[in-house]
């Protein structure tokens, strides 16, 4: 694989050594969405890689690209208006030029998603075990009866009660964590190397948001299985990632393994989210930092470091609001800043790190 | 769901109940005296009076309705007024249930008079209707899985098109140059199917053609917009991640969810059009309901317009019943109890 020293750069720090083949290679992904109004570029020069078996959490606002990038791994672009490139390599081969079928053959075997509504992502129409059962026979030439047992026996390891009853009902018929377990289920059917589960969690109450966390974590280190999680709560990271990619307007602007985001960031678009994370271990009477104003559009990205509107520390000395940032080569992990690094440290030691 | 069926066909006949009475109504708000009418035209005030009291439109708006009613569930006698019928039993017509009434105009029972436009309606609206569902729907969901493209817009524009023509401008270009000047087709008549199923297919051709493009139009459209909006369901990117077949996603998950919409606005049309096409009908010397409405209108036939009306009611409160029921079978978050 030649890739250029940047690229080598970027694709360090996540998944830890570079021992172990990675399962997934993210190189240089750009999906692009030309509009009326302009080209949107839900996502710009993105690189990662996962280790099998490791978790990577990929961190932003709304319209920071994750979607995007789950959907362009699952290959749902295809067809759409979308222009997508850069490479994905999955086990050495690259899914944005493997041909349909191919791809058809790949989603839900190799690579599997959990949505985040579990309500709108099962057909409204079918019942949950027909849902399932078509899942599986996809993959696997097998009769109903056997899909059937399968089935029955995914509900129960996912800790849905009494199966047998619940093969039968509808979406509408489930509660919310017990549709988004069902969702895991049909996930994990075809015991898949890689699932990216997409806000696995936002749309469910809080009571149950941990459960489908653990629930999902467990069945990781049964089945081997990588995960992608994608969120914007950093708490669901904390409890699940090797690794995680913090994006920003389409890009990556820092990426490392969880220790480093979470006790040393080094950019103030990771210190922001942070400081807007509740924690159990403060006071009541502090209050959450939020990141002042909005994400920005993404057709229209702010010239310079696309961060630097929302930014306190950005200047016009460090070129914030003209030059787009490369990866600091100075840090340890890929950061996308103009700060000097040394002074990138000092900020978060005596300015970000007490307000945490 | 027995029970709820039970209840909407009870709810139903409220209706008709309450419809029949504002109808009746006519009788009292038009400047037309029916009595007038039924007499002839040589007639004598003392002729008019009996006429009006053997009709009973001599009785108050409740009571000539309550006959009404009476006439339609166990059927009635007329003369209406008693002392009539006493005068002369000879001359006393037993009208069966359901009893609609007398014609003024023909002097033939409404109800005998519906019954044998009801095949010839009934023909063209179904016709009519599978043209216009397997077209349009047809059409609309090849327009919705192309769109954009110029196969897109040239079904959408074009069904725009038949949609901004009048029916009337349709139908008499279709009848002028398919039948009259090309020959393309039989000249439009109805036969009974029992008579000649060819013929009868024959005939309708034309008829059911300019109602269907009229419609083809609407479906395009309600289609195409129904199909758009499920491809972009979140259940339709699950069936893409799982890996399903192309072919599966749209026949089985796209399909049934576009087509509930669809299925609704058809039963609907369906029913209204069971009740008399009045456009087509007449352009094409259709004797069916439609253009019986259209003739009893201008002769002031009172009774008939009444009936007229009751028919296409029913056929419109059962057509939203069984939409209602469709939904149920397609839908299963739709529960009736």
């Amino acid at each position: 694989m030649s890739t250029s020293a940047t690229t080598d750069h970027a694709a360090r720090g996540a998944s830890g050594s570079g021992d172990v083949p990675a399962l997934l290679s993210v190189r240089e992904l750009r999906v692009h969405f030309p509009t009326e109004d302009g080209v949107v570029k839900a996502v710009d020069d993105l690189s990662f890689d996962l280790a099998p078996g490791a978790t990577l959490g990929i961190v932003g606002e709304s319209g920071s690209g994750k979607s995007v990038t789950s959907q362009a791994i699952m290959g749902l672009h295809r067809g759409t208006r979308a222009k997508v490139g850069g490479q994905i390599l999955f086990d050495g081969v690259d899914l944005l030029t493997i041909s349909d079928e191919e791809l058809r053959r790949r989603r839900g075997q190799d690579v599997a998603m959990v949505f985040q509504d579990p309500l709108s992502a099962l057909h409204p129409y079918y019942t949950v075990g027909n849902q399932l059962v078509e899942a599986y026979r996809v993959h696997h030439d097998v009769s109903k009866q056997a899909a059937r047992a399968r089935v029955i026996e995914m509900l129960d390891r996912v800790g849905i009660p009494s199966p047998q009853a619940r093969f039968g009902n509808y979406p509408h018929e489930f509660s919310g964590g017990m549709r988004q377990r069902a969702m895991i289920a049909m996930a994990l059917i075809n015991d898949p190397r890689l699932i990216i589960a997409d806000e696995p969690t936002t749309a469910l109450d809080v009571t149950v948001q941990a459960q489908i966390l653990d629930l999902l974590v467990g069945l990781q280190k049964e089945f081997g299985s990588s995960i992608i999680i994608i969120t914007h709560d950093l708490g669901v990271v904390a409890e699940m990632a090797d690794d995680i990619l913090v994006m920003y307007g389409g890009k990556a602007v820092e990426r490392g393994d969880a220790d480093t985001i979470f006790y040393s960031p080094e950019h103030p678009y990771a210190w922001g989210l942070l400081r807007s994370m509740p924690r159990m271990d403060r006071l009541r009477t502090e209050r959450l930092v939020p990141i002042a104003g909005n994400p920005p559009s993404l057709i229209n990205l702010p010239t310079g470091c696309s961060f630097h509107p929302r930014c306190e520390y950005a200047t016009a000395e460090l070129g914030c609001f003209t030059t787009a940032p490369p990866f600091d080569a100075e840090s340890d992990h890929p950061v996308r800043c103009l700060i000097p690094h040394t002074e990138r440290l000092d900020i978060f030691e005596n300015s970000v790190r007490p307000s945490l | 769901m027995f029970a709820y069926i039970v209840r909407r066909l009870f709810s139903g006949i409220v209706m008709l109940i309450v419809m029949s009475f504002v109808t009746i109504l006519l009788f009292f708000s038009s400047a037309v005296d029916p009595a007038r009418v039924m007499c002839g035209k040589s007639c004598t005030p003392e002729r008019i009076e009996q006429t009006r009291k053997a009709l009973g439109y001599d009785k108050p708006a409740v009571q000539q309705w309550t006959a009404f009613l009476g006439g339609v569930v166990k059927g009635r006698e007329y003369p209406a007024d008693e002392a009539l019928r006493k005068a002369a039993p000879q001359l006393v017509v037993d009208c069966h249930a359901p009893c609609l009434g007398y014609s003024t105009v023909t002097q033939q029972s409404v109800g005998s008079t519906l019954w044998t436009k009801l095949p010839v309606t009934g023909s063209l609206a179904i016709a009519a209707f599978i043209m216009w569902m397997v077209v349009g729907v047809g059409l609309g969901i090849i327009s919705a899985l192309f769109k954009g493209t110029l196969l897109d817009r040239a079904i959408v524009g074009s069904s725009l098109l038949f949609y901004a023509f009048p029916t009337f401008a349709i139908g008499i270009a279709l009848y002028t140059y398919l039948s009259l000047k090309w020959h393309l087709v039989k000249i439009p008549a109805y036969t009974p199917i029992s008579e000649s199923p060819s013929a009868w297919l024959q005939g309708l051709f034309l008829p059911a053609l300019t109602l269907a493009l009229v419609y083809i139009a609407g479906y395009v459209r309600l289609t195409r917009a129904f199909v758009l909006e499920s491809l972009s369901e979140d259940y339709l990117r699950t069936a893409k991640a799982k890996g399903l077949a192309p072919r599966k996603i749209l026949f089985k998950h796209t399909m049934r969810a576009a087509l509930t919409p669809v299925v609704t606005a058809a039963g609907l049309d369906l029913g209204g059009l069971l009740g008399g096409a009045i456009i087509t009908e007449t352009i094409f010397n259709y004797d069916g309901l439609g253009k019986l409405a259209v003739l009893s209108n201008a002769q002031f036939d009172l009774p008939m317009i009444v009936g007229i009306v009751l028919v296409a009611a029913t056929f419109v409160i059962l057509a939203n019943l069984i939409v209602d029921l469709l939904y149920a079978l397609i839908d299963p978050r739709v529960k009736y109890a």
